[in-house]
């Protein structure tokens, strides 16, 4: 069995509204040092399987069928055995 | 000939008995609500996608009504030609699926914008404009994730294929960033495919049809449709 890890960040190109007011909020509080402020996902599951290459394989199209939205996001992955 | 509309009802769409209400009872043409969950229907003429937030948009808006068992149907069906419109979650399931290209992503000041907006009329020669007798319309808006993003190269050849049927603007047609409810990209607040046979929006035409609400502007595009259906 395996634990895996995706992360989900938007694409450089994109607006991101929440970083952006973030990033305001961040300026109301002082914290004058912050910029480039980006929200993303973190997503954790299990794959059931003791087939590694099986494994990547399954995580590799689930985060890109629907996890994700290849438009707008960037993903990358961990596998980890447990 | 009075035409038939199926209305596709996801978990969590809430636009669907408005969309029934307007085309049936204002309208007065065919409308049949069909389940998310049907493998196919028959003697349909077009296919309305309603507003909503369709399971709950817990992923991203339309991302899972996109994999439902209806949507391969409507799928073929908009292949082969047939109409199809999506509103709000529906553009955004039009979006998710592919039918549409961009992507919808959460308004610029983070808020659920519910108001009455105007809208230019972009291309005039389409199957869900060629009735509208008035320039801009007024309808109205009620999204929290209606800000639409595609690569500047994508917005590029919409705009070179006539493909942007509406965009946000002042009262008397302007396009501005000031009419803007959203930050969509180039104002854009409505587009169809190539064929001109899929269009996904933002506002709700069903919402401003009854004569009661005082705004009927909506009517135009069911009528457009209508008209484009048999003629």
């Amino acid at each position: 069995m395996y634990k895996a890890t995706v992360i989900v960040k938007r694409r450089p190109a994109i607006l991101d509204p929440q970083g952006k007011a973030a990033e305001q909020g961040a300026k109301l509080l002082g914290f004058n040092n912050v910029s480039k402020t980006r929200f993303g996902k973190y997503i954790e599951f299990q794959v059931n399987t003791d087939n590694e290459k099986g494994a990547e394989k399954e995580v590799k199209e689930y985060s890109e069928k629907l996890l994700t939205n290849p438009i707008m996001e960037d993903f990358e992955y961990r596998l980890e055995k447990i | 000939m009075t035409p038939k509309f199926g209305i596709v009802t996801f978990p969590g769409s809430n636009c669907d008995y408005d969309a029934f209400y307007s085309l049936k009872k204002v309208l007065n043409y065919d409308a049949q609500f069909l389940w998310h969950k049907e493998k196919s229907f028959n003697n349909i003429d077009a296919i309305i996608l309603p507003g909503g937030f369709s399971y709950g948009d817990y992923l991203r808006t339309g991302a899972i009504a996109r994999f439902s068992p209806i949507m391969e149907e409507v799928i073929n069906f908009a292949e082969k030609g047939g109409i199809v419109l999506g509103i709000c979650n529906g553009f955004q399931i039009l979006l998710e699926a592919g039918l549409l290209p961009g992507v919808m992503i959460k308004n610029e000041s983070l808020k659920f914008v519910c108001k009455d907006i105007y809208l230019k009329v972009v291309n005039k020669n389409t199957p869900f404009t060629n009735k509208i007798g008035k320039d801009p319309i007024k309808i109205p808006i009620k999204h929290g994730e209606g800000n639409y993003f595609a690569d500047t190269q994508t917005v590029a050849e919409l705009e070179k294929n006539n493909q942007i049927v509406f965009r946000y603007s002042s009262p008397s047609g302007k396009i501005d960033n000031a009419y803007n409810p959203n930050g969509s990209i180039s104002n854009i607040a409505g587009i169809m495919n190539k064929k001109q046979n899929v269009l996904g929006l933002m506002p709700h035409p069903e919402n401003a049809c009854d004569p009661i609400l005082r705004k009927t502007d909506g009517q135009y595009i069911f009528k457009s449709v209508a008209e484009s259906l048999f003629n």
